[in-house]
């Protein structure tokens, strides 16, 4: 088969399938239980360390 | 050690640019080696003189690198004026075709200056916005120090190196036609090594972070930064006609080339003004309104549905052309999806402000965050309106279509960047507050009523010009030449130059108020007592 016809049918077969299913979780992940709870401390990341970077457990970086 | 090698590279890069502005075959690839030359003869001296030298050893891991930051607010508030300059001028070039000097032909006329406007608004003025305020938000929501130390200032000149060729190459016709893409071979590969240490300065903040989760606007700005590598590589794939020379020919073939330059052309849009600037909005507005972003499970929804979504939407550009059709259908039905993650978003980030509403009344730079999502919402439902086949086959060609990019670039990516400076230059210069509030309303409205005087102008035009042009009488012939409807257009030119003009005049008060900002306003208490070490 040409590499385009097959691209081409991969394209709008499975591969769309793939995608479609790996939205879906993400969707399904985002509603995940216990959810509510880590996204409203995330949601707040842009209230913390405005001035300086978290001091570092471990002499790392 | 590494100051040797850095040596050698600058010594052959100089005497490389040396050789080429001699056997240059064309004026733009002459201008630019002896600009080559003079920048790595200068920063081979530069070196020079710091070689051996002792270095200090301080440790910055307890401060944020805001330098760097600085140098970008400045640059994006100086570009952001030249691009909106010049785009006044050509504004004002197609209303008067007098203004297209006779003795500045093949330099300073319409056509040589148009993707200079381009570049300079999108590149120049976004890319500053989006980089500097990329690497003030990961380090911000990471809670750690940009990684890669100095690689940050070489991300920051390599980028202005790379808009100062672009923008004399334009002049000097150094160009190879691709809208948004014009560049020739050389600025294309130092772009593509600059955007390689921006992502791994990026990349290395975002893998020491001391924050369990990366906050969703780092999804988005990375993802922008991914993306347009990808597409700026790929729609660049030329193979110069001689290492001398500017000049150079694409690997892909007729239409295939087409449909490649509206892949990355519309993922300009989609990732450079939309993905990007939205990274912007989940970090600016929350910050302003000092709430969290109304729904974090909606921001990743959004995220997701807009980055497998945009992708598919190029060719809308090619409506009626040799693309097969299912290409430009295919390109159809995903614009039109695009209405929900662009809702999605526009929702989320207005309904941030909810139970904060009354700070429009007080807060300027809110409103003039908020209107910019606003002009998001506006331009994001117009646009796959436009990609509609039959829509298209009206707005096509015409100004609607220049209307529509401008109701989206100037509402929306220069709206949100005015209040993210507006952020920013008190953060960073560490002052109390912005020297006047008064001034920031003036840009507001100045802007505004530019923006509706462009748009509405555009759109008036637009479809006037689109209706002219399918004319046909009884027995069948065109009606109007294309001169009519240059002639027509004439008073909705003027009326869009003058919306140009009220546009620049908010952005020229814009800098004197940042810039009185910094000398005038208090500084910050609490600055006054922490010792910052010297950067």
């Amino acid at each position: 088969m040409e590499t385009y016809t097959f691209l081409r049918q991969l394209a709008d077969s499975w591969f769309l399938l793939a995608m479609f299913i790996f939205f879906i979780g993400v969707v399904i992940w985002v509603f995940r239980p216990g959810s509510s709870k880590t996204y409203r401390d995330t949601a707040n990341v842009v209230f913390r360390n405005e001035d300086k970077p978290a001091a570092s457990k471990e002499a790392d970086s | 050690m590494l100051n040797y090698l850095k040596l050698i590279a600058l010594g052959l890069i100089t005497l490389f640019a040396m050789i080429g502005a001699s056997y240059a075959r064309d004026l733009a690839y002459q201008v630019h080696m002896i600009l080559i030359m003079l920048v790595a003869g200068g920063l081979f001296l530069w070196t020079l003189r710091r070689t051996d030298e002792p270095v200090s050893a301080t440790d910055l891991s307890l401060e944020y690198n805001d330098g760097v930051i600085r140098a970008g607010v400045i640059a994006t508030a100086f570009w952001g004026v030249i691009g909106f300059l010049v785009g006044v001028v050509i504004a004002f070039q197609l209303a008067f075709p007098v203004l297209n000097f006779e003795w500045a032909q093949g330099f300073l006329n319409f056509g040589r200056l148009r993707p200079l406007h381009t570049s300079a608004v999108i590149f120049a003025f976004g890319g500053n916005a989006l980089i500097c305020s990329s690497l003030y938000i990961v380090q911000r929501t990471s809670a750690a120090r940009l990684w890669g130390g100095n690689l940050v200032w070489f991300v920051f000149w390599g980028y202005q190196l790379f808009i100062v060729l672009a923008a004399t190459g334009y002049v000097l016709g150094g160009t190879q036609s691709k809208e948004y893409a014009e560049p020739e071979w050389y600025v294309d590969l130092w772009l593509t090594v600059v955007w390689v240490a921006y992502l791994a300065v990026f990349l290395g903040t975002l893998v020491k972070r001391k924050e369990p989760h990366i906050y969703v606007a780092n999804w988005f700005l990375l993802s922008f930064i991914v993306t347009v590598a990808m597409l700026h590589v790929v729609n660049n794939l030329t193979i110069p006609v001689s290492i001398w020379g500017s000049k150079s020919i694409i690997l892909w073939p007729g239409v295939q080339d087409a449909m490649v330059q509206w892949w990355y052309g519309h993922n300009a849009v989609g990732f450079f003004l939309t993905a990007g600037f939205l990274g912007m909005m989940y970090y600016f507005i929350p910050k302003q309104a000092e709430r969290p972003v109304f729904s974090y499970k909606l921001s990743i929804i959004h995220f997701w549905a807009l980055i497998f979504l945009y992708i598919w939407a190029g060719p809308h550009h090619l409506h009626y052309t040799a693309l097969p059709d299912w290409a430009s259908t295919l390109g159809m039905v995903f614009s039109i999806v695009l209405w929900m993650p662009s809702w999605g978003g526009m929702i989320n980030g207005l309904m941030t402000l909810s139970g904060a509403w009354d700070k429009l009344r007080t807060d300027p730079v809110i409103r003039m965050m908020v209107i910019s999502v606003g002009f998001y919402g506006m331009s994001t439902f117009e646009g796959p309106m436009m990609s509609i086949r039959a829509v298209n086959s009206l707005s096509h060609y015409t100004d609607w279509t220049i209307g529509h990019v401008h109701s989206g670039a100037l509402g929306w990516n220069g709206m949100i960047t005015f209040g993210a400076l507006y952020f920013l230059v008190p953060v960073l210069w560490k002052r109390e507050r912005l020297y006047s509030l008064g001034l920031v309303s003036w840009h507001f409205w100045l802007a505004t009523i530019g923006i509706v005087l462009y748009a509405a102008s555009m759109w008036v035009t637009g479809i006037m010009e689109g209706l002219m042009w399918r004319e046909v009488d009884a027995n069948g012939f065109l009606v109007n030449s294309f001169a009519d409807t240059v002639a027509a257009k004439f008073p909705m030119y003027v009326v869009r130059g003058l919306g140009g003009v009220l546009y620049l005049t908010g952005a020229i008060i814009m800098c004197y108020n940042l810039w009185m900002t910094v000398r005038r306003s208090p500084a910050k208490e609490a600055s006054l007592s922490t010792a910052v070490p010297a950067e």
